[in-house]
């Protein structure tokens, strides 16, 4: 990546992790967040930053690439420029892909790719059972050693809670963190919607709240009995963020995320039968969307994120009950979570904002990036959170248009994304 | 043919149609009690055209008309079959088997090849909820739903409520019950819309297990005792126990069930007299309703059953009507 210089001017500079806050300059040198009083040199760029914020390089730790084996769908290259273009410079693709990241010879495939193609930086998550088919552990060893910054088996759940207890003791040997998709096969069955009245009405089978707030409940417990960190993906239901709650009160090693889709919709939405709402878990009722935001403004929630999932057309053109789940989600989650979050509900303000996508997420996988802190890679993110735009899922970067946000106006939006120092995209 | 027997039915004119204007009839949740009525009075006048000696009007003549019915179906087919006929319908039946659907075909590539073949009306029968409609936005033919999955059935409720109103003169004020396996029926929710639209007050009766209490947002009761409600029931509408979700735990077994739930003679004898007795078929004898019931002179099992072929007949007329601005 170039090592230009860059100043970026006159912004306001927003890191969380240093408690900054204030108008002022950053400036790259080298490729690197310069300390403060440096030279500036004579050859460095200008980027004027007057009425927009200047934050670190925003990580969404939940997209799935499609790589390998489902390139038809999207490639790390496609999926790393719409991360671009949604203000991301790091990106945590998730392991359900063709084969699974369940060895080391993927997951240095995936890496290796990433380097080559991606230009943003791409971080790779390994399973946790082998196949992730939940029923033998996965070479955490291995895959640790390969460069995977967490576990998950993520789009499906381990349902042997032996299994699990096992896993997440053995993978904090290796100080990793543990990411479940929180879902009990029992209860949800063939679900494809939140129970509730729209199933009922749609005639559509449901997906109970309970199913994903049991696992909520089962992980709390085995994370404060092994003391391995789980993080529960995409939280949905009212239940889940109590359940978080009082965990994390109690200090147990427990977060959890919230995809800008669960608030930005609910299942009366798919009263059309549109399989551009059909996600997992499902969109689910008023009073579960607004358990998510006081989750969110009482900072029980601490990390945004899209489950980016991409589909091709074809896939997802098909009677409701027979599609895959999943929408993308990298280059409308800025927009959508500022507008919801910051502007229209004003749960969280702009600070809360760029922790829950920086210093949170960094921390979370023990990443150094996320800060604007002297001497790391200058990975900036150049946000005008004022901006109105509407979204043109035409104009998506990535290879597949399941979303259900097409044509939103939206208010907020990444407008320059910088890794290590080089602009990968800008509006 | 001779002009009096392609003529529509002279004794029972047709209504006025400009007031529908589907091309589709995917459901009827979205139609007005002003639409459920002309449906209603339209198929009174198709019905008829089945008592006269030539049972034929011309009212979908040179249209085709296929019969795609992915999830298997004995009645219903065969009554749109039976109605595409006497209005003079090219037909064409499809079942999941013996189409491309076994090959991979997605079920929208199945339809446009279908319609390449200018096909007029679809009757779609398919087990996923929304199917009925996923086609009838992507299809310039009719689409008219035979039921899907577990959403809806319109054309079985429209008998349903055909055959109450015939025998009872009316549908407002009538108290009808409807009782079984609510949760996972067609039937069931088809009926509540077009019951309810048409001033009846509905019950949805059964195990707590198969009767959502999110039901009761759509203007009904939900009860578990049904002897308590047998006296006051102008109609009482059994559905059948799906066996095929018996492995499933929504009751302990078939006996409980005909013990709770069951339309036995006892019950039976404590109906009012003119209380009518319906099933949409096919019906368990000595399940959810004992064998003498349903044969007994209370029950009109077997009107619905003549009926449906009325409905089906002014669904179609209407549907391919609205679509091609070919009226009688």
């Amino acid at each position: 990546m170039s090592s230009k210089n860059t100043l970026f001017k006159n912004g306001r500079v927003l890191d969380p992790a240093n408690r900054r806050d204030a108008i002022g300059d950053v400036l790259v040198l080298e490729g690197r967040i310069a300390a403060a009083g440096a030279a500036v040199p004579a050859d460095a760029e200008v980027v004027d930053c007057t009425g927009l914020l200047v934050t670190p390089g925003l990580i969404d730790l939940h997209v799935h690439l499609r790589e390998p084996g489902q390139s038809a769908k999207e490639t790390i290259a496609s999926g790393s420029k719409a991360a671009a273009a949604g203000g991301f410079t790091t990106v945590v693709c998730m392991p359900n892909t063709s084969p699974s990241i369940d060895s080391a010879s993927v997951v240095s495939w995936v890496l290796e790719k990433a380097r080559a193609e991606a230009c943003v930086r791409v971080l790779a998550t390994g399973a946790l059972s082998k196949g992730i088919a939940g029923e033998e552990m996965a070479p955490i060893g291995a895959l640790k050693k390969a460069g995977v910054v967490a576990l998950t088996d993520d789009g499906r759940c381990i349902q042997n809670h032996e299994l699990m207890r096992r896993a997440l003791e053995y993978a904090k040997m290796f100080g990793l963190v543990v990411m479940d998709h929180c879902q009990d096969y029992s209860l949800v069955g063939k679900g494809v919607m939140h129970e509730g009245y729209w199933s009922t009405v749609l005639g559509l089978p449901g997906w109970p709240a309970a199913g994903e707030e049991l696992i909520v409940q089962r992980n709390a417990l085995l994370a404060e009995l092994t003391g391995t960190p789980i993080h529960c993906q995409h939280l949905s239901a009212a239940g889940s963020v109590r359940v978080l709650r009082e965990a994390r009160l109690r200090g147990v090693p427990l977060s959890g995320e919230i995809c800008p889709h669960h608030i930005a919709l609910t299942d009366a939405c798919l009263q059309g039968y549109d399989t551009n709402f059909k996600m997992n878990p499902p969109l689910r009722s008023e009073e579960h969307v607004e358990a998510l935001l006081e989750g969110v403004a009482d900072g029980t929630i601490t990390i945004l994120a899209s489950d980016h999932a991409p589909h091709c057309g074809f896939e997802k053109e098909v009677e409701f009950d027979q599609a895959p789940f999943g929408i993308l989600g990298l280059e409308t989650e800025v927009g959508l979570f500022l507008d919801i979050l910051v502007h229209k509900r004003k749960v969280i303000d702009l600070n809360r904002f760029v922790e829950m996508y920086t210093v949170n997420p960094a921390r979370l996988l023990g990443l150094d990036s996320g800060t604007l802190s002297p001497g790391v890679p200058a990975d900036i993110t150049v946000l005008n959170p004022g901006l109105e735009w509407t979204f043109d899922r035409d104009a998506s970067f990535s290879l597949s248009r399941n979303t259900p946000f097409h044509g939103w106006e939206l208010k907020g939006r990444a407008v320059r994304t910088v890794v290590a120092g080089k602009t990968v995209w800008t509006v | 043919m001779s002009a009096s027997s392609t003529a529509p039915p002279q004794n029972t004119p047709l209504p006025a149609p400009a007031r529908w204007t589907r091309k589709d009839l995917t459901g009827l949740q979205d139609l007005s009690a002003e639409e459920l009525t002309l449906l209603l009075d339209t198929a009174a006048a198709f019905k008829t055209v089945g008592t006269r000696n030539i049972k034929k009007v011309p009212a979908l003549r040179g249209k085709t008309l296929v019969n795609f019915f992915v999830e298997p179906s004995t009645r219903t087919r065969v009554s749109f079959e039976l109605a595409a006929e006497r209005l003079s319908a090219d037909i064409i039946n499809m079942s999941a088997s013996g189409s491309s659907l076994t090959k991979g075909e997605t079920l929208k590539d199945t339809a446009l090849n279908l319609q390449a073949l200018h096909a007029d009306v679809i009757v779609l029968r398919h087990s996923s909820s929304g199917a009925a409609q996923f086609l009838a936005e992507r299809l310039e033919a009719s689409v008219v739903n035979a039921g899907d999955g577990a959403h809806e059935h319109p054309t079985q409720a429209l008998l349903d409520a055909f055959t109450i109103r015939e025998r009872k003169g009316r549908l407002s004020g009538l108290h009808v019950a409807i009782v079984g396996d609510i949760l996972f029926s067609r039937v069931a929710r088809s009926d509540i819309f077009a019951l309810t639209k048409l001033g009846a007050k509905v019950t949805l009766v059964g195990p707590s297990t198969l009767v959502p209490v999110e039901l009761a947002r759509l203007g009904v009761e939900i009860s578990h005792d049904l002897d308590s409600l047998l006296p006051e029931l102008d109609v009482i509408n059994m559905l059948r126990v799906q066996h095929e979700r018996q492995q499933k735990a929504y009751f302990p077994s078939l006996g409980e069930y005909t013990a709770l739930f069951g339309l036995t003679k006892a019950r039976a004898a404590r109906l009012r007299e003119d209380c009518l007795v319906m099933h949409p078929g096919p019906i368990n004898r000595g399940v959810e309703i004992d064998s003498d019931v349903a044969d007994s002179a209370r029950s009109v099992i077997l009107e619905q059953v003549t009926n449906g072929l009325a409905v089906r007949m002014a669904v179609l007329y209407l549907c391919n009507a609205a679509r091609s601005g070919e009226w009688l």
